[in-house]
């Protein structure tokens, strides 16, 4: 038994180390790469560590090339103020369809599952057309207003409120609370593990969207990190590696940090969100 | 009595905020793509006039549309397979041992958190034809060295391996809570049972107990992989000669840089019914197995 479970136990860490080069090969490129000098980026051999090291010139070519600390500003302003907006409004339509009885519930559910089945990037042709008619283009309004509703928001969260039981409603009703009060003082509390799987799904899918940045702004004082990445890269002509490496380096670091440090819930949150 | 009236009037009003968000945008925006696409509308016209089925004509006879309807279903058949299945490889082997577990599956989720277009720039520079890592392995491995990006054969197939890399470590995520789900006991009563083999043991109990979520994953990966744009616009523009047009690409030019609203929409019509049409299918699929995902 134990030469059989060596064997298997030594195939399964080289499959899957061989995968996890895959994976982590472009980060490892990547922070190399942002480390060297470019005479060393340009030679033939490949090595991982610089013989010189060139990380502060790197680096601080990226930041004085290009405004990234605005960037990196721009990306969690606008990812924090869609989530903030998107729980405000989303909490109190999930707190009805799953707890009060209403005219038209089922029709707004029905509406809320329809709309989960259109990406945003098909409608975002009109969208472009109504933010030009209202002079809104090219705005912090822009980046922010079309991500207020989030119908997977309302979903996902109308799905965790119907488990909550409804006794706790019914004793927020007895000591006089009001159906708004009700939503921010009982089921928020409650439902802080839905509301981290959704805040998880939202800032990742915003800090790294790329087509509607693309299509709302055009000022680089709006860019948000992925735009500023691709001005960066436009900007450098192509050949600048080392700072432009480094440039990804800090657009990456910041989520995947957070990730890091709390990858059990990501991982969780990407999971919940995923199965529903 | 009284309660029921009290509660219509606190849901409508609870709802208010969302719904008046939803008509402005989502459902006017979805509606007026249904318009656009029967009229000649170019962005900062005066007047629009509805033109019929000109659109869907000139989308017929157009060799671009089809060129890029054809590189996004064969970008979907290379990325769709390849992430699955290199997803469930990752979570059986993860979940068949007990050392390193976090290790893995940290490492194989970092590229789904990674901005995309961070690390496509990333790739551009390790694909680059002169000095990029790929092709001094290649060299070093005896084989010809290529211009990934700029050879019209493979740019598509170099960005379906980009789309891989960067997918696959969610699938592996719903894979692993798919199968932390079966039950443990299962394997011992097969194993008992006299199905010592591992591979027997997958096909009997894993795969059909896995269905559900690979129903699920299977229709979110097609749904992902209709919607590549990011390493596209960044990497080759639809180039070279529209090897790597693809749907959203097409959209994105007609609708944003040439500002042909009526046609970006008829182009929008069919992406939407690619997408709508792939989610009924799970439905369809899901009632047929009477399970839910």
């Amino acid at each position: 038994m134990m030469p059989r479970s060596f064997a298997a136990s030594a195939f399964r860490h080289a499959a899957l180390l061989s995968i996890a080069t895959f994976a982590l090969l472009p980060f490892a490129v990547m922070v190399s790469t942002s480390i060297k000098p470019a005479n060393e980026i340009f030679s033939d051999t490949v090595r991982w560590w610089p013989q010189k090291l060139a990380m502060i010139e790197n680096y601080s070519e990226a930041f004085s090339a290009a405004p990234l600390m605005l960037y990196l500003v721009n990306g969690v302003v606008v990812t924090a103020a869609i989530f903030f907006l998107q729980v405000l409004v989303a909490l109190p339509a999930a707190y009805a369809l799953a707890k009060l009885r209403f005219f038209g519930r089922h029709v707004a559910f029905g509406f809320v599952l329809f709309c989960l089945l259109i990406p945003y990037q098909a409608i975002a042709v009109p969208l472009f057309i109504l933010l030009y008619y209202v002079g809104l283009l090219d705005s912090y309004s822009a980046l922010v207003l079309p991500f207020t509703i989030s119908v997977f928001g309302i979903f996902l969260m109308r799905q965790f409120f119907m488990g909550v039981p409804d006794d706790l409603v019914d004793a927020a009703r007895m000591d006089g609370m009001s159906e708004l009060s009700i939503v921010w003082r009982v089921m928020l509390p409650a439902a802080v593990p839905a509301l981290t799987a959704f805040g998880v799904f939202s800032v990742v899918a915003h800090w790294n969207d790329y087509f509607w940045p693309l299509v709302a702004v055009s000022s680089d004082s709006y860019f948000t990190p992925p735009l500023g990445i691709m001005a960066f890269r436009n900007a450098e002509a192509g050949n600048d590696f080392g700072p432009l490496m480094a440039a990804a380096t800090i657009i990456v670091a910041p989520l995947l940090a957070l990730f890091l440090l709390a990858q059990r819930r990501f991982i969780e949150g990407i999971a919940f969100t995923g199965i529903k | 009595m009284s309660l029921s009236a009290s509660q219509n009037r606190a849901g409508l009003a609870l709802i208010a905020p969302a719904s008046v968000l939803a008509l402005l945008f989502l459902i006017a925006p979805l509606s007026s793509i249904f318009v656009l696409a029967f009229t000649d509308y170019q962005l900062g016209d005066r007047s629009l006039s509805f033109v019929g089925l000109k659109n869907f004509e000139a989308l017929a006879d157009d060799p671009t549309f089809w060129k890029s309807l054809t590189n996004t279903l064969i970008y979907s058949a290379v990325v769709v397979p390849g992430s699955m299945l290199l997803g469930l490889v990752s979570a059986l082997l993860i979940d068949a041992g007990t050392s390193l577990r976090s290790f893995y599956r940290t490492a194989f989720f970092l590229p789904v958190m990674a901005s995309l277009l961070a690390m496509a720039v990333v790739w551009e520079f390790m694909l680059h034809p002169s000095f990029g890592i790929v092709n001094a392995t290649m060299k070093a491995l005896g084989f010809a060295p290529h211009n990934w990006l700029k050879d019209g054969g493979i740019a598509l197939y170099v960005l379906a391996v980009i789309g891989i890399w960067q997918s696959f470590g969610f699938n592996m995520v719903l894979f692993m809570a798919g199968l932390s789900a079966i039950p443990r006991d299962l394997y011992d009563a097969a194993e008992m049972d006299g199905t010592p083999n591992a591979w027997a043991r997958f096909k009997l109990i894993t795969w059909p107990l896995l269905a559900p979520v690979t129903v699920f994953v299977a229709v979110t990966s097609v749904i992902r992989s209709f919607q590549v744009f990011d390493t596209v616009h960044a990497l080759t523009q639809g180039g070279p000669n529209k090897a790597t047009e693809v749907l959203l690409y097409t959209i994105y030019a007609e609708g944003f840089e040439f500002f042909r609203s009526g046609h970006a929409a008829a182009i929008t019509i069919v992406f939407i019914m690619l997408v709508v049409g792939v989610s009924l299918l799970r439905f369809v699929s899901l009632k047929k197995n009477g399970a839910s995902a």
